[in-house]
């Protein structure tokens, strides 16, 4: 079974394209389709970045090193995500017309903050391999840190896009905010030793 | 004033022919034709007009009282009271009125309105309402000279709606309107959508609506209609005053502080079809741009 945990992750991965395949196909995707396929990206996104993020603390509680190595392909799938968040935005939003792209980019904060939470996924997604591990040493743990950047980053670019707080981005928020606490906690008790 | 009947409108594939009856004439006088870029604008508007669809009317709707998600509303208001229902309208006038729902459809008659709703969101529908004009409910009553404003207050019962258990906006849901918005013959109070009662989730069973405006304006289920002496802070303001204001007409060119207002996507047209650009009072400018004359529109917002 251990074996072919990680492939079956893989598989439940890929959960968003089945649910979203689906919907195309029986035309289910409301009256505004655009942005459900938008929103539907964005929101799994951020779902990846909590799911990376919970990888070490469920290490520290189940004292069961297993989870880490579904570390690397929940962050990849979190790059693909916010690819297809981002590009769904661009091309079936706004057709790659880069002009009022651009000038949103500029003076919408929330799309400001989520393009840098993109652009600062890829340094991640670049340097995810096992060689580029070895290669980086002790660098690489830095640049991975940024992981806690690009999640403040997505909880905020949800939070001033949504017109209240209520519901949905307050949960993305507190769930956010109790696994950067565990890291907190968990480098006290490191430095400790 | 526009203002016409589903029968008025002409069908989609005989307006079609027109167009292209009138394009052949144009090309036979060649000059005029290199500067058809009015019919052209036409033949787009003609899109644009095409009524949005009962179900996405009816199930793709804001109203927070009944939950946050667009698909909400449908869903938890389906037994949601609206009978009896009482509105009052009081404050600076020289005798407050109550009126029965029954009272009221029995002294107005309801006629179709087919008006463009343009959410704040970005998004806009054409929705053939039932109604007829406001200022024929508020000269029930003699405001007096103190009265500049007009104020609506929506109803509060969170036993009914559980949006309302939440302090998602400061309720009940309050809106505002200037006395002589509120007189404008395009302010419509509204009893129904196509042809039928008013569904629970559009506002039932009486609301406003005020085309040129953002749909947030268009209060839903009215219990109380007060006239003021000083500008009342809608819930909207109260939560975030610098992102809307009290005015909030439709205007492309004015930016929401977090968003672009210059295009809008029309519901129902589907994953392929392109944003339009959004025109200046929801296209009513003809009707309402004198109301603001002088005014500059960026300060009020």
């Amino acid at each position: 079974m251990r074996r072919y945990s990680k492939t079956l992750v893989f598989f439940l991965s890929l959960w968003p394209i089945y649910v979203i395949s689906y919907q195309i196909i029986f035309n289910q995707l409301g009256p505004e389709p655009v942005d459900r396929i938008i929103n539907h990206f964005g929101e799994w996104t951020l779902i990846f970045i909590l799911l990376t993020l919970s990888m070490t603390p469920l290490k520290q509680i189940t004292k069961s090193v297993e989870w880490i190595k579904f570390r690397r392909m929940l962050g990849l799938f979190t790059f693909f995500y916010a690819s297809i968040h981002m590009l769904s935005y661009v091309g079936l939003d706004y057709r790659f017309d880069f002009e009022p792209l651009i000038n949103d980019v500029l003076k919408k904060k929330f799309i400001f903050i989520g393009f840098s939470a993109w652009l600062l996924l890829i340094p991640l997604a670049v340097t995810s391999s096992e060689r580029m591990v070895r290669l980086l040493k002790q660098s690489w743990k830095k640049i991975h840190r940024l992981i806690y950047i690009i999640g403040i980053f997505g909880v905020l670019h949800y939070i001033w896009l949504s017109k209240t707080i209520f519901f949905k981005p307050l949960i993305f928020l507190i769930i956010l905010v109790i696994l950067l606490l565990f890291r907190i906690k968990i480098t006290r008790s490191a430095s400790k030793i | 004033m526009i203002k016409f009947k589903n029968s008025e409108i002409t069908p989609e594939n005989i307006y079609k022919k027109r167009r292209s009856f009138i394009k052949s004439v144009g090309l036979g006088a060649s000059t005029l034709a290199m500067s058809s870029i009015p019919f052209l604008n036409k033949s787009l508007a003609s899109e644009r007009d095409k009524l949005t669809s009962y179900k996405d009317i009816t199930t793709y709707n804001n109203y927070y009282e009944f939950g946050t998600s667009k698909s909400d509303p449908h869903r938890n208001s389906q037994i949601f009271k609206t009978t009896p229902w009482d509105i009052t309208i009081e404050g600076e006038v020289e005798k407050p009125i109550k009126l029965s729902m029954e009272e009221i459809s029995e002294m107005f008659i309801s006629e179709e309105r087919i008006y463009r709703l343009r959410c704040v969101e970005g998004w806009s529908m054409v929705i053939p309402w039932m109604g007829f004009s406001l200022s024929k409910l508020l000269s029930k009553v003699n405001p007096t000279n103190k009265a500049k404003f007009v104020e609506f207050e929506s109803v509060y019962d969170p036993a009914q709606m559980k949006g309302q258990r939440y302090p998602v906006l400061n309720w009940p849901y309050n809106e505002g309107l200037r006395i002589d918005e509120a007189m404008h013959p395009l302010t419509t109070v509204v009893t129904g959508l196509y042809g039928k009662k008013l569904p629970n989730q559009n506002g039932a069973p009486l609301r406003i609506f005020i085309p040129w405006k953002y749909g947030f304006k268009s209060a839903k289920a009215i219990v109380k209609i007060k006239f003021v002496e000083n500008m009342p802070t809608s819930s909207w303001m109260w939560a975030s005053p610098r992102e809307y204001g009290f005015y909030s007409n439709v205007n492309p060119n004015v930016d929401h502080p977090r968003w672009s207002q210059a295009t809008e996507r029309i519901i129902g047209e589907g994953v392929w079809a392109p944003r339009v650009k959004t025109l200046m009072f929801n296209g009513y400018g003809d009707e309402v741009a004198s109301l603001y004359s002088g005014m500059d529109l960026k300060k009020n917002f």
